[in-house]
């Protein structure tokens, strides 16, 4: 799987507070989660996103609570995919579960800044930056990591598998 | 070579003989946890796939106590979906909001989650059970659709890191400033993915309620899970508690660690963390004047009878300071009652505290104390993230019990030794 797109950049420690604060996490609409998107960092980050965009942060993204609506909010507004140097555990397991791809790379987020052209191959985890004209590497998605992705998550994944 | 209590309960719930960190497992269950937050995304996505049906009706536990009692519509719609889903499922671990407590309390207190088990919750301080030698770890609302439908998940096999804890626990220093000492010396993300394993004297001395705090806010170091070893004080908690047998696993003395960190706790004093992160902490004769608008005492961290009665020490014959709100949630029904009995309602009510029912409401900026612009609260809950209590320009400090009461008496962060005079 290969995305193209634009990249929004964040620091360390993004907690899912900021993400999308538990009041809005009463829905389970992912349109709804994603107007609160980011809120505590940015408010009209929603408005920003187009879809493809990327994220890039530093380390320990989406620490904090399990609620799934974070990477939901996140999907929801368009993001393809998030690269950071380290993701927070649960947030891992909840994004590749609602079908949001994550690279980690040690080295790329200390480069690539806000508003650079990226590609994204998670066969090869090459990530290349079209503004810097230079390559990062990050682990490759396993082939079957992406074929939960590519089913829109786990339970559509199990759905699947339940009607085989 | 030898292998860590996290690794022989995974081990034995996998079904092999050994595990070794970084092995990729697939674990049954014995308990799976859901609240009114994460649960309704998990049952719409059971019925969207046509899977409404549960692996075990009597290893599933449901409990309202976010937005509960129900604080709007929204919220009760929500709690009407779950105890739709435990009516429908017959689940035998229904807590309804007279029975109820915050679920991290409730399930110890209850006897449900037990040594040795393997839990998910759908709630990241479902680590909190780490505290009586269970492997908990929480999970997100697909996984907990997914436990609930074959109770069983995949999980990579944590590294772990020894904490070890010498010395002896100075007055009004308790397992929650172990463990903001903690997560302060190694960072939000010092435990990322790893298992933190808690042992030393100071921890054999320490009572479950301790245990269950330290647990608790292991996540807050980004882990896995936080366990101790089961001894002699888990079993007396125990006691009384269940009737299911339960297993007792102990780490090898060659178990293999990817990092040991050793304390000597004797001089550490209660310690504070300030906004926006739980490892921004300094102890408290380093906070300087930072006064106050509301205190917090209760939640999954800290409400349990240990920490009321610590409130009450230092509130009795005390007033709230003059704009201060103070804020009592007792994290159960039971410890309520035993609250109650214990006199400390009167003492809380003389102080000018109100007492609310059980929920983790303003921990989570929910309801029952929610911050306004510019506002600053000392809370002992677990995290104090932007927005976390409220509007995302309040403040959140975190504390043991002691500390909170103590802030609520003068309206600014204080020392206990400042209102309790010996």
């Amino acid at each position: 799987m290969i995305f193209r797109g634009r990249v929004w950049k964040f620091g360390n420690d993004v907690d899912t507070d900021v993400i999308i604060p538990v009041r809005y996490c009463q829905t389970t609409d992912p349109q709804e989660f994603g107007k609160h998107c980011m809120e505590g960092i940015d408010p009209d980050f929603h408005n920003k996103v187009k879809p493809g965009d990327i994220i890039v942060a530093k380390k320990n993204f989406g620490c904090g609570s399990s609620r799934e609506p974070a990477p939901i909010a996140i999907k929801a507004i368009g993001i393809s995919c998030i690269i950071a140097k380290t993701f927070a555990r649960i947030f891992y397991r909840n994004a590749f579960n609602v079908g949001l791809p994550l690279l980690e790379c040690k080295d790329a987020p200390d480069h690539i800044d806000e508003g650079h052209e990226i590609e994204v191959n998670l066969d090869t985890g090459e990530i290349r930056d079209f503004s810097l004209k230079q390559s990062f590497q990050a682990k490759p998605i396993p082939l079957f990591m992406q074929d939960l992705l590519r089913d829109g998550g786990l339970m559509n994944h199990l759905a699947k598998k339940l009607t085989k | 070579m030898g292998a860590t209590i996290t690794e022989k309960i995974l081990a034995a719930h996998a079904g092999t003989e050994e595990v070794d960190a970084g092995d990729l497992i697939n674990a049954k269950i014995d308990i799976v946890m859901g609240h009114d937050l994460s649960i309704p995304l998990a049952i719409d996505e059971l019925e969207r796939i046509g899977a409404d049906r549960v692996f075990d009706r009597e290893r599933i536990v449901l409990v309202p106590d976010h937005f509960t009692p129900n604080k709007d519509i929204t919220s009760a719609e929500n709690c009407k979906q779950m105890k739709e889903f435990a009516k429908r499922h017959r689940i035998s671990h229904y807590y309804e909001v007279g029975e109820m407590g915050i679920a991290h309390a409730l399930l110890p207190e209850k006897g449900i989650v037990l040594p040795g088990d393997v839990v998910v919750g759908g709630d990241s301080h479902t680590c909190t059970y780490g505290g009586l030698g269970a492997f908990a770890t929480g999970v997100g609302s697909s996984d907990l659709a997914a436990a609930i439908l074959t109770g069983e998940l995949w999980f990579k096999v944590p590294e772990s890191m020894k904490f070890v804890y010498h010395g002896n626990l100075p007055k009004w220093v308790d397992g929650k400033d172990l463990i903001l000492y903690t997560i302060g010396d190694i960072g939000v993300d010092g435990a990322l993915y790893r298992a933190m394993e808690f042992t030393g004297e100071v921890i054999e001395q320490l009572p479950m309620s301790g245990r269950l705090t330290m647990a608790n806010m292991a996540v807050e170091a980004g882990a896995k899970n936080g366990i101790f070893q089961p001894d002699r004080v888990t079993e007396e908690y125990l006691r009384g508690r269940t009737r299911r047998p339960y297993r007792i696993f102990q780490s090898d003395r060659d178990a293999v660690y990817a990092d040991v960190r050793e304390y000597d706790v004797s001089q550490i004093e209660p310690q504070v963390a300030f906004p926006y992160l739980p490892s921004n902490v300094k102890p408290i004769s380093q906070v300087g004047n930072i006064p106050i608008d509301q205190v917090v005492i209760g939640s999954c961290t800290n409400g349990r009878i240990e920490d009321l009665r610590v409130a009450a020490q230092i509130l009795r014959g005390n007033k709230v300071a003059p704009y201060v709100r103070l804020i009592i949630i007792p994290a159960t029904q039971g410890v309520y009652r035993q609250a109650m009995r214990e006199g400390f309602f009167e003492i809380f009510l003389d102080a000018n505290a109100v007492i609310s029912t059980p929920t983790c409401g303003p921990c989570v900026g929910g309801h029952m104390g929610v911050l306004a612009k510019g506002e600053r609260a000392i809370s002992t809950t677990n995290r104090n993230f932007i927005g976390r209590m409220g509007h995302p320009q309040s403040e959140v400090y975190l504390s043991n019990p002691a500390v909170a009461a103590a802030s609520a008496v003068k309206g600014r962060i204080t020392n206990p030794e400042e209102v309790v005079k010996n």
